[in-house]
């Protein structure tokens, strides 16, 4: 009903951290799962795993945030 | 093959033996190729002289072959000009010239009218006229002038009254002359005939005095008998001559009177004279027939008289011999047969042989001269008979002569009558073609007089007219001035009536106006801290509707937003407390831009929102340099603004944000335009509806 772009960014920070956190969990326990069963318990799988986790969640995150300029580069290339 | 010969014959270079062959055997060629070539020459030159000879003997003939041909060929004119001489061209140019004179002679023999003796003057103009048509004409015409009709008519009348009498007195005498002429005639002519018969008796008597042989009484009463035919006769023919001689005279009398008539030249009398003349003539014929055979019974009495006197003589030289013989016997015959002796007797009959032997001999010498007296005779009688020939063929001659010439008298007078006739009708017809001049002329002058009459009466009329026309118009337009300035009163008071309605109803319409106006102003008011106003379509509605017939107010009332229609508007004190919110939000993001968009940048201007530290509200400048268009400060310029109610500066402070920062206000920038856009509206109607209320409150 009522557009509101200043709460458009905390929903996007929400969005962040929420798949932030999936993410980080998710390399997380990929990773603790990859180090138990494959890399002989090694930690840097899970660090690996929480790395890019996080990595990604980073990349997301900011793709996220930068999403609106890109588009408008796009449209303004087109 | 003689072509060939010639050729070759001709060539030069030949060998000998081709030349021998060409010399000898074609020597018969050639001159059979010469002679056919000569006769076809010849052939040739005869049909072309033919072919000439003949166009020029049938141009000859013909002329409109002549002229066909010099026509079509070229110079044939001049080679049939040199054959034959020039064409004749009789046919064109005299008829025309002739029919072209005649009509000039008709005319100008028809110029002098109906005067006869003035005509003698001009009778023989006619006659030059002819030869010069072109110059007499007009000079016929000046001596001419056209005398009044009444001395026309007078004269005409004199001219016919001196004609009657004249032919009354000229016939009258002609009747005279010609009955006592013919009185006379017969007399002489019935005094010839009792001539005629006198001598014819006297002759006869004569005859029968000779002849007879009868006793002498009756001899001496024939003698007497005679004696009275011959008185008779001597008197009938005196009477006869008395009688021609007055017959002639008369004649001549008459004749004179007839050429005296004629010498009067006029044209009735003619057809008198011609009848007296042949009367004449008659009367003459009859006479010089009765004279002839007057004559002729006068030369055979002659002859009969000669004859008895003859006889008396013989008779006489008889009685005077036997008186010789016997003196003693008396003359008395009767005593002569019984009184003689026998010596008288033998003297007698003695003498009587003498006189028989001398009358022998006389006869014999009669005999003898016989042919020489009946050739003096015969020749006498030729002459005689020629005389009488002579004069017989003149009397003929001349009667002929004069039938002749009566006869051309008459054909003359016929032919001058049907001439009087043509000529009459000429004049009349001259008369009629006058008559139809002077009546088309009248016509014209009269169509030309009232041609100028009407012009007169229509240009009067046409003044009156316009006159009239003036005095009305001037009326009418008086009267349409005064019915104008009372209709336009009457316009006047209607209009200020029709205005005063209109402006009542303008009035009322401003009124409504300016309720529905309010009304849309108080809906602004309904607006709570977050919540919007209620839609403004109801009451923009009903503004569109009291202003329909107002293209301002309808223009302003449908230039509300959409969105505000729909939805309502943000109050401004809500638009205030947003700001706030805002304003945390912006000034974490002003850093990010298109550029500057990664996370880092996201902390650090986070960081940067931080650490600086910018006054709340600053007041704007008048003028934004390139360092106020910093985001802090536009934020505090902004919330500077919106604290003192400037919601139109603050939206154009924050319409100069950059980058996230703009992006984050942006919603707020929307609402802030609706809001501000709305109130613009509004605030506009209310303006108009105020100006119109109070404008039609008051008088017009």
């Amino acid at each position: 009903m009522f557009s509101m772009s200043e709460k458009e960014l905390g929903k996007k920070w929400d969005r962040c951290l929420a798949d932030g956190a999936i993410k980080l969990g998710t390399g997380l326990g990929l990773g603790i799962v990859f180090s138990v069963l494959f890399f002989k318990r090694h930690t840097w799988p899970i660090s690996f795993g929480s790395g890019t986790g996080l990595g990604m969640a980073y990349a997301n995150c900011q793709n996220d945030l930068r999403s609106f300029y890109l588009l408008h580069r796009s449209e303004k290339e087109q | 093959r003689c072509v060939n010969c010639l050729s070759n014959s001709h060539s030069l270079s030949l060998p000998p033996a081709l030349q021998k062959n060409c010399g000898r055997t074609p020597l018969t060629n050639l001159q059979q190729c010469r002679g056919g070539a000569a006769k076809v020459v010849a052939a040739g030159l005869l049909t072309v002289g033919g072919g000439i000879g003949g166009t020029v003997l049938y141009a000859k003939w013909d002329h409109k072959f002549r002229a066909a041909v010099e026509n079509n060929v070229p110079y044939s004119d001049w080679l049939l000009g040199l054959a034959l001489g020039p064409a004749s061209q009789d046919s064109g140019l005299p008829v025309k010239k002739q029919v072209r004179m005649a009509p000039r002679y008709i005319v100008s023999v028809c110029f002098p009218p109906e005067e006869c003796k003035e005509c003698h003057g001009h009778e023989d103009t006619p006659v030059t006229a002819v030869v010069h048509p072109d110059t007499e004409s007009p000079a016929l015409t000046e001596p001419l002038k056209e005398r009044p009709v009444e001395e026309v008519t007078a004269i005409l009348a004199q001219q016919d009254q001196e004609e009657q009498d004249t032919l009354a007195s000229v016939s009258a005498s002609l009747e005279d002359s010609l009955a006592s002429s013919a009185k006379a005639t017969l007399q002489a002519i019935g005094a010839q005939e009792a001539a005629l018969q006198a001598i014819a008796r006297h002759t006869h008597k004569l005859k029968e005095a000779m002849e007879a042989e009868v006793p002498p009484e009756e001899k001496s009463a024939q003698w007497k008998e005679l004696e009275a035919t011959i008185a008779d006769r001597t008197s009938a023919v005196t009477d006869a001559e008395t009688a021609l001689l007055k017959a002639n005279e008369a004649l001549n009398s008459l004749k004179s009177v007839i050429d005296e008539s004629k010498g009067l030249k006029v044209s009735a009398v003619r057809p008198l004279v011609l009848a007296a003349e042949e009367n004449l003539h008659n009367m003459v014929v009859d006479l010089d027939k009765v004279v002839t055979k007057v004559q002729s019974a006068e030369s055979e009495a002659k002859v009969v008289s000669q004859y008895s006197e003859l006889v008396n003589e013989a008779k006489q030289q008889f009685q005077r011999e036997v008186t010789s013989l016997t003196p003693e016997i008396q003359a008395n015959w009767k005593s002569l047969t019984g009184k003689l002796s026998a010596d008288d007797l033998n003297a007698l009959i003695a003498h009587a042989h003498r006189r028989i032997d001398q009358l022998n001999r006389e006869l014999a010498e009669q005999r003898v001269r016989e042919q020489i007296h009946i050739e003096a005779s015969l020749e006498q009688q030729r002459l005689e008979d020629q005389k009488a020939l002579e004069k017989a063929v003149s009397t003929a001659l001349q009667h002929y002569k004069e039938d002749a010439r009566l006869e051309q008298e008459r054909k003359l007078s016929e032919l001058r009558e049907v001439m009087e006739a043509e000529m009459r009708t000429q004049l009349r017809r001259q008369a009629a073609a006058h008559q139809d001049h002077v009546q088309d002329v009248l016509k014209v002058q009269e169509q030309e007089l009232r041609a100028d009459a009407e012009q007169v009466l229509s240009s009067k009329l046409l003044e009156q007219e316009t006159r009239y026309r003036q005095l009305s118009q001037e009326q009418l337009d008086n009267f349409t001035l005064d019915v104008n300035t009372a209709y336009a009163r009457l316009k006047g008071v209607e209009e200020a009536i029709d205005s005063h309605v209109v402006a009542e109803e303008e009035a009322r319409k401003a009124h409504l106006l300016w309720l529905s106006v309010e009304a849309l102003n108080y809906t602004l008011k309904t607006a709570d801290a977050e919540v919007p106003t209620m839609p403004l379509e109801g009451a923009a509605q009903a503004v569109r509707d009291s202003c329909r017939d107002n293209d301002f107010a309808m223009a302003l009332a449908s230039a509300l937003p959409e969105e505000s229609l729909q939805r309502g508007v943000y109050s401004e004190a809500s638009l205030r407390a947003r700001f706030n919110s805002l304003r945390s939000l912006a000034r974490r993001v002003a850093l990010i831009d298109e550029t500057h968009n990664s996370l880092y940048q996201y902390f650090l201007s986070y960081l940067q929102a931080a650490l600086l530290f910018e006054s709340k509200q600053e007041a704007p400048p008048s003028q934004l340099s390139s360092e106020d268009l910093d985001p802090f400060r536009l934020l505090s310029y902004a919330s500077y603004c919106l604290e003192h109610g400037d919601l139109e500066l603050a939206a154009k402070l924050m319409n100069q944000l950059r980058g996230e920062a703009r992006r984050v206000a942006e919603d707020w920038l929307t609402e802030a335009r609706l809001t501000l856009e709305t109130k613009q509206v509004i605030s506009l109607l209310s303006a108009y509806a105020n100006a119109v209320g109070l404008g039609t409150t008051q008088a017009p």
